[in-house]
């Protein structure tokens, strides 16, 4: 007797929820609590020892944050998930297990600004040394993998530029220089790509932006493919030595294929600290209820706005993957056919004077550093996110001085080409 | 049949129908893996039987070692065998001198087989290898999901309140057989000898 497979909508809906055993509460609860009593010493005993599932403590973990652990784990086709404060703190968790002060990590040169920033600056401090590659050359990776090399980092679609990674072809150089290939999967949502499909051993998110999508509540999560052997070699000790906070547990060993999920939650987030909150834990639930329906309207309105946009005589160049035409269309059919998003950029003929312009003459679009919303955002990347890199980085990491950043919303899509239409002709 | 991947029936067959389990290289020492399954699954209401001959004479939660598997003296359902995959063999050749045999052979994590597994399945026991019981328990009945684990299941029933030795039901809807997609293929890439 084969298992029938539910769909990806059905899992957004379900997946980690279950009626509260104690109230029959359908929804599921906020449990708004630092901590959880043991039944005895023993019972205590064993949880601290890592020997039995439950609940100790809210920086640990929390039963309304396990709910959206397994959700994002199933949506993604990982076997497990730890959901950490934000995007940010997974970064950090993440690299915490596998990197030793004066070992590298390569990492695509398109990034989020502020990825950028916290490799550079923030992760230098902790003798963590992020060697930059370019996706749009495959090479560069090969080029840059080093006897120190514990980790390959890429967007899946990249922010600001929208556009799209070869997952497949960054995957097969990590296979070879024996590392893990990290996605950040923020901006596409496992709707539009799923990483692990495509060789990724651990994804990473900013929840905040489309998988929260209401732009209410921080949260980042850190999903474990098990795919990874991380006792291969001896090259990552967090996972394959015993660890004496844990009276020498070997968490691979103990834990199987979702070891690096556990060792993110009982090495990285309980000693490091960042936890999300319950309440922020049950917003994002909810929204990712509704993940399916949004990314569907937010492909549509933002095809429809970067069609609007191609055709504006002050419009210099629309780079948005969807369009036939666009250098990334090709890989948004392969591994976005769904859409290629609804974050994108533009250029105007007017140049930096122009693209302030537009976003000052905007109604409905909000100007804000934030993506994946259910309303429509606009921002100038260079002055603000991007704002600490120099011209050359910003060039290229995407966000030129005469570049704008759109991220599409729910509205009505006449709605939003006729405020751009307006705020152009201004 | 096929060992990288089992179909979530198979596995809930098995946990549903055992009730005795000796489990072979069991360990008194606390951060063993095989001390915190053998623990897990005398708490789940399983009659657990430690086998090791290193430590006859000695109890493991009240339960005391026996060194072999024919000392056990009762029939048993269901052989666990927590040994590296070279030690496998002799524990299922000593398992097939048993009268009755037992109904399971399981192989802990990181153990595989697979001629000792063809023998066993020859002479009519169900094998699970590269499994843990307590991770497969816990995904089953979802209890695994309070560490942010993909049970691979739903359910939307009540489920009762846990309490110390009692029984999980684990006949929950299954998104998918075994391992996730891209786990399976790990696990199969890792046996293929390249």
């Amino acid at each position: 007797m084969t298992d029938r497979l539910p769909g990806f909508s059905t899992l957004a809906v379900h997946a980690g929820a279950q009626p509260d055993p104690t109230t029959g509460a359908r929804a599921t609860p906020i449990y708004q609590t630092t901590s959880f009593v043991f039944n005895d010493a023993d019972h205590a005993a064993s949880l601290f020892g890592l020997q039995a599932f439950g609940n100790i403590y809210t920086r640990i973990g929390n039963p309304t944050q396990a709910v959206l652990e397994e959700r994002v784990a199933a949506l993604e086709g990982g076997t497990a998930a730890l959901a950490v404060a934000s995007g940010h703190a997974a970064q950090v968790v993440v690299l915490q297990q596998l990197l030793k002060p004066g070992d590298e990590f390569i990492a695509a040169r398109k990034l989020y600004g502020g990825s950028i920033n916290q490799f550079t600056h923030a992760f230098k401090s902790f003798g963590w040394n992020v060697v930059w590659a370019d996706p749009d050359e495959i090479s560069s990776f090969e080029r840059a993998v080093t006897p120190h090399t514990k980790a390959i980092f890429i967007e899946s679609i990249a922010n600001p530029s929208g556009s799209i990674t070869d997952i497949e072809a960054i995957a097969a150089v990590a296979r070879k220089a024996g590392v893990p290939l990290i996605v950040d999967n923020t901006l596409a949502s496992p709707y539009l790509i799923r990483p692990i499909d495509h060789g990724a051993d651990i994804v990473v998110h900013s929840l905040t932006k489309f998988l929260g999508g209401h732009g209410n509540s921080l949260g980042g999560i850190i999903v474990d493919a098990g795919t990874f052997d991380w006792s291969k070699d001896n090259k990552y000790p967090m996972l394959s030595e015993p660890r004496p906070e844990y009276h020498g547990i070997k968490i691979q060993e103990t834990f199987g294929n979702f070891a690096f999920a556990i060792a993110c939650r009982v090495l990285g987030l309980r000693d490091l600290g960042p936890a999300i909150s319950p309440f922020n834990a049950f917003m994002i639930l909810t929204g990712i209820e509704t993940l399916p329906l949004r990314m569907q309207k937010h492909c549509e309105n933002a095809k429809a706005v970067a069609e609007f946009l191609s055709g504006h005589r002050a419009v210099a160049a629309v780079n948005y993957a969807g369009l036939a035409g666009d250098k990334y269309n090709n890989l948004a059919r392969k591994y976005a056919p769904k859409g290629a998003g609804a974050v994108f950029t533009f250029s105007l003929k007017g140049g930096y004077d122009a693209g302030v312009n537009l976003v000052s003459n905007l109604k409905l679009f909000s100007h804000l550093a934030n993506v994946g919303d259910t309303r429509s955002l606009v921002i100038h990347p260079a002055s603000t996110t991007h704002s600490q890199l120099d011209d050359a980085a910003k060039v290229k990491s995407g966000a030129a001085p005469d570049v704008v950043r759109l991220s599409i919303g729910i509205e009505d899509k006449e709605d939003l080409i006729a405020d751009l239409d307006q705020a152009l002709s201004a | 049949m096929n060992h990288d991947t089992y179909a979530d029936n198979y596995i809930r067959e098995i946990l549903n129908g055992v009730k005795s389990i000796a489990m072979v290289g069991a360990s008194p020492v606390n951060v063993r893996p095989s001390y915190f399954a053998f623990k897990y699954l005398a708490q789940r209401g399983y009659d657990m039987i430690p086998v090791n001959p290193g430590h006859v004479g000695k109890s493991l939660l009240d339960k005391p070692f026996v060194g072999s598997l024919r000392e056990i003296g009762r029939p048993i359902d269901m052989i666990d065998i927590f040994r590296n995959s070279s030690h496998i063999m002799p524990v299922v050749d000593e398992a097939l001198q048993l009268m009755p045999l037992p109904k399971v052979i399981w192989m802990q994590l990181g153990a595989r087989d697979d001629a000792a597994a063809e023998k066993a399945e020859a002479a009519g026991i169900k094998v699970v290898m590269n499994r843990c019981p307590k991770i497969e328990y816990g995904r089953l009945s979802s209890e695994i999901s309070w560490m942010g684990v993909n049970s691979r299941t739903l359910s939307s029933k009540r489920a009762p309140m846990p309490t110390q030795g009692m029984r999980l039901s684990l006949n929950r809807m299954s998104v998918g057989g075994g391992e996730t997609t891209a786990s399976d293929r790990a696990a199969k890439n890792k046996n293929d000898p390249t």
